[in-house]
């Protein structure tokens, strides 16, 4: 294999002898220093996405094949019809409120003098830096029914008490207020970096030109931070659907599996109820919507790197 | 002239104006968003430094701290069992940290700079794994770390988290190598140097900070990573600080709330100290991916 990569780019550059050996070594070398890393690739991401769809195709003893069977009985499953609706409805929501209070911030901390914005943006991204599991902990405390300390500040304004965890649309709405704590500080130091690479001249022609602020933000902020933003939103969209740290600690999928996504679901089917094909099979429901965001993704890069070249 | 000059005047001052109320907006937005953000790690602060009388009292304020106590920290610390998880944590992490820096260094070095037959390719295919989650590959994995009968062990851990960290490591060191100018590589050429002697006297001391940025991360990825544990260990011996925190300290009817939040905090203080102080290198392999790929 690697000889034959080594002929190949050889036989490539038709250059003197010395040099065509240079070469030859070269791409030896080349190769034998990232197959570590095509080892790990191939080893532990590419075969193992191939046996999942293998595995999601046998039956629960994995003794049989038994083809989509796994599919069709999870489409027909109402818990597993929730966990669809749920999983989307979750990192829809999730991943526009980061958006949009990220970019908030990230303006907010760009139009303070730059010396004071370090302090800021080191408290703001705290909750990034904290792992999500343990975190989640601590909400999952200040949602407690009866310690509650979030109730107590909900009380304190003359607001009756909220059964955070314990009704199906509140804990639906708490996971995403976890979420969007935890993941709208990485929106707000993507769009910082962003916002500080615009050109200061191109305000200052609009100054010139009368522009306003909504001009401003519209006409040059957005299309010149576009790329960075749908890159974000993108990558943000993958890792929220894919979310499984939270709801875990949070709720567990109650009350009643309502609350479930995706990767709950499938750690409950595959590991808690030993049906390992099935729960492979709901862990494969992931892979469309990851395929039409890679696809963009990897647009949305070429397109920028044809811009920075 | 005078016409045309006066609208400007006032025009300059409610600027000026404008000006100062975009700076309070931006003030009070970030004091908000600040005490919205540190709210959580405060009050789990606060819980851990009470005892439990103070927990169960219900009649006042949860957000007071009225007699302060260390009980909890002192429990939880004398537990050999936590100390154990974070062994474990500490175990796992250094061995998946060496293993990653040292498969995307060589990886990147190459990519960026020995082009040779399917480097493009692979460039991408990094890339792609890269966005590949977790969730999706626990469960063949499962059986893939089964049958090497590696179920809770910590080394079926060492095994499976390079995927966490590999891809994106690779991915901003080909960028940090790759804006290093030629010159330099083709002056070390002429001087006779090899190509290892590039990489190590070179590469690796000119784009250190990449490299500071990329261990950060992989330091901070294995060390919160928590669907593989919580897949592949059941045994608490082998748990690291993640898994072992939510599963183990949690148990029966009564929580002891004030040592599970001394636990999580004690088990969240390593990778805030590395961010409290290489913040900058923290932000830059955060932002890596996006500005550089």
């Amino acid at each position: 294999m690697a000889s034959n990569i080594a002929m190949a780019g050889g036989a490539a550059a038709p250059r003197p002898g010395s040099l065509r050996r240079f070469a030859r070594a070269r791409s030896t070398i080349a190769f034998l220093m990232t197959l570590p890393l095509i080892l790990i690739i191939g080893g532990l991401v590419v075969w193992p996405a191939g046996y999942a769809m293998h595995l999601a195709t046998m039956n629960r003893r994995m003794t049989a094949y038994i083809g989509l069977e796994n599919f069709v009985i999870l489409l027909e499953n109402d818990t597993f019809r929730m966990v669809i609706f749920q999983s989307c409805f979750f990192a829809i929501v999730a991943v526009l409120l980061k958006a949009l209070i990220g970019f908030w911030l990230a303006h907010m901390l760009h139009h303070i003098p730059t010396k004071g914005q370090r302090k800021w943006r080191g408290m703001l991204l705290v909750p990034w830096v904290i792992p999500p599991a343990l975190s989640t902990l601590g909400w999952w405390w200040m949602f407690e029914p009866s310690y509650s300390s979030i109730n107590f500040l909900v009380n304190a304004v003359g607001f009756p008490s909220i059964p955070w965890l314990g009704s199906p649309w509140w804990a639906r709405i708490s996971i995403i207020i976890v979420n969007v704590w935890y993941g709208a500080p990485f929106f707000m130091i993507m769009y910082l970096a962003a916002l500080k690479s615009v050109p200061e001249q191109l305000y200052e022609a609009a100054a010139i030109d009368g522009a306003s602020s909504w001009q401003r933000l519209f006409r040059i902020t957005l299309p010149m931070m576009r790329n960075i933003i749908s890159i974000t939103v993108l990558f943000s969209l993958i890792v929220t659907f894919a979310n499984y740290d939270i709801v875990r600690v949070l709720t567990n999928g109650g009350p009643r599996d309502l609350t479930h996504v995706f990767a709950s679901y499938a750690f409950q089917v595959g590991v808690l109820s030993g049906n390992i094909p099935r729960g492979a099979a709901v862990s494969l429901f992931m892979f469309p919507l990851l395929a039409v965001v890679a696809f963009f993704m990897l647009r949305g890069i070429n397109a920028r790197n044809k811009e920075m070249a | 002239m005078s016409t045309s000059f006066v609208p400007a005047v006032r025009r300059q001052g409610s600027l000026h104006a404008e000006r100062r109320w975009a700076l309070i907006v931006a003030y009070v937005s970030l004091v908000l968003a600040s005490i919205v953000m540190l709210a959580p790690p405060f009050y789990m602060l606060l819980t851990s430094l009470k005892g439990s009388a103070e927990i169960a009292d219900l009649s006042g304020n949860p957000w007071l701290l009225r007699n302060p106590t260390l009980e909890n920290y002192a429990a939880i610390i004398g537990s050999s069992m936590f100390r154990g998880f974070f062994w474990n944590s500490i175990k796992v992490t250094v061995m998946v940290v060496a293993i990653t820096m040292v498969v995307s260094v060589l990886a990147a070095f190459a990519l960026a700079r020995m082009k040779f037959w399917g480097s493009e390719f692979l460039a991408t295919g990094i890339f792609l794994t890269y966005l590949v989650p977790d969730t999706l590959l626990f469960l063949p994995l499962y059986q893939i770390v089964g049958g090497l009968g590696l179920l809770d062990s910590t080394w079926g851990l060492v095994l499976v988290y390079p995927t966490l960290t590999v891809p994106f490591c690779t991915w901003i060191m080909i960028g940090y190598f790759a804006s290093i100018p030629k010159e330099l590589d083709e002056a070390a050429l002429i001087d006779g140097a090899n190509w290892a002697q590039m990489l190590w006297k070179i590469f690796i001391p000119v784009a250190l900070p990449g490299i500071i940025a990329a261990t950060i991360f992989a330091f901070t990825v294995s060390w919160a990573a928590f669907v593989y544990p919580t897949a592949f260990i059941t045994r608490p011996d082998e748990m690291p600080l993640t898994i072992g925190v939510v599963s183990q300290l949690i148990r029966g009817d009564t929580f002891a709330w004030g040592q599970i939040m001394a636990g999580a905090l004690l088990a969240a203080l390593p990778p805030v100290v590395v961010y409290a102080f290489l913040m900058d290198y923290y932000i830059a392999g955060l932002t890596a991916g996006a500005t550089k790929g």
